[in-house]
């Protein structure tokens, strides 16, 4: 990791784009059968969403991975509370960030806030990370 | 209090779920971290699991006969409730070992709260599933708290 935290940093950002077919593979992985993620009919029709809904948990993982990005092989994520408000849509852009906003450089314990963002800036999954910097 | 939820329902809070044991692969943590998006190449590599990969491990398999009309399998941990609209729900995760190719891991399943809040535009159900991982020594490798929240 390069520069060493302080408070307030911002981590690099990153954009995801989850086209159909990254979202059935996903799904897949997970033995996820959930209509509402590749049933376009069934999505919009039956319940009313504007496109085929981005799986929660994929939006949990993007927050795990600004961090671990970040983190590289310098620590480990050690916890994380996170939830997920806003549906994102499947060819949506959306941007995950994180700042960090506690850091003890005598542990190494760090905690940063996280967030899944779309392009009208609603907070999609917001949440809170904790992690150790080896010592 | 609205008083929504009957003795019954709440006599399932302790409730548990048979311990599942499933295997890691090299190959199902390579599939996961390229079907997220993963960039970093310990997870391409199958050689360690990324974080929320015990998703993946523990997300029930079962008989396409056994789905809902939604696609969705039916949580046997959970009572009938009288509200049944599923609201965002929270995760509270810990990570207390990495988890490699080769590990067996059991995770049990526990039914640890069922509450009710009055929300702006009615009443809301609470419940929350913790979830532990442990190894096969017994040592904990994940713990995961989920609250739904139902209206």
């Amino acid at each position: 990791m390069n520069p060493e935290p302080v408070i307030g940093m911002a981590l690099p950002e990153r954009h995801h784009h989850c086209d159909v077919v990254q979202q059935m593979l996903y799904n897949a992985s997970l033995w996820n059968g959930h209509r509402i993620h590749f049933d376009m009919p069934y999505a919009t029709e039956v319940e009313g969403y504007q496109g085929l809904v981005v799986a929660g948990p994929l939006l949990g993982d993007w927050l795990h991975q600004i961090v671990d990005e970040w983190l590289d092989d310098a620590g480990m994520i050690t916890g994380i509370e996170y939830s997920n408000r806003v549906a994102a849509f499947v060819g949506e852009t959306v941007t995950a960030g994180g700042t960090v906003t506690q850091y003890d450089p005598n542990s190494g314990a760090l905690t940063l806030e996280v967030f899944v963002k779309n392009d009208r800036d609603e907070v999609l999954a917001p949440g809170i990370i904790t992690a150790q910097l080896q010592r | 209090m609205t008083g929504l939820l009957s003795t019954e329902v709440l006599s399932h809070i302790g409730r548990q779920t048979d311990p599942q044991r499933e295997i890691v692969t090299r190959r199902d943590i390579r599939k996961y971290a390229v079907a997220t998006g993963s960039r970093l190449q310990k997870y391409l590599d199958g050689d360690v699991a990324p974080p929320l990969f015990h998703l993946h491990l523990f997300w029930d398999v079962v008989p396409l006969d056994t789905l809902s009309p939604d696609g969705v399998f039916t949580d046997h941990l959970l009572p009938k409730f009288p509200l049944e609209k599923a609201m965002a729900g929270g995760l509270d995760i810990q990570y207390h070992q990495p988890i490699k190719p080769g590990d067996w891991l059991t995770a049990t399943r526990t039914l640890s709260n069922i509450y009710e809040k009055a929300g702006r535009s009615g009443a809301l159900i609470f419940y929350e599933v913790m979830m532990e991982i442990r190894n096969d020594a017994g040592e904990l490798v994940v713990s995961e708290k989920t609250t739904r929240i139902l209206r």
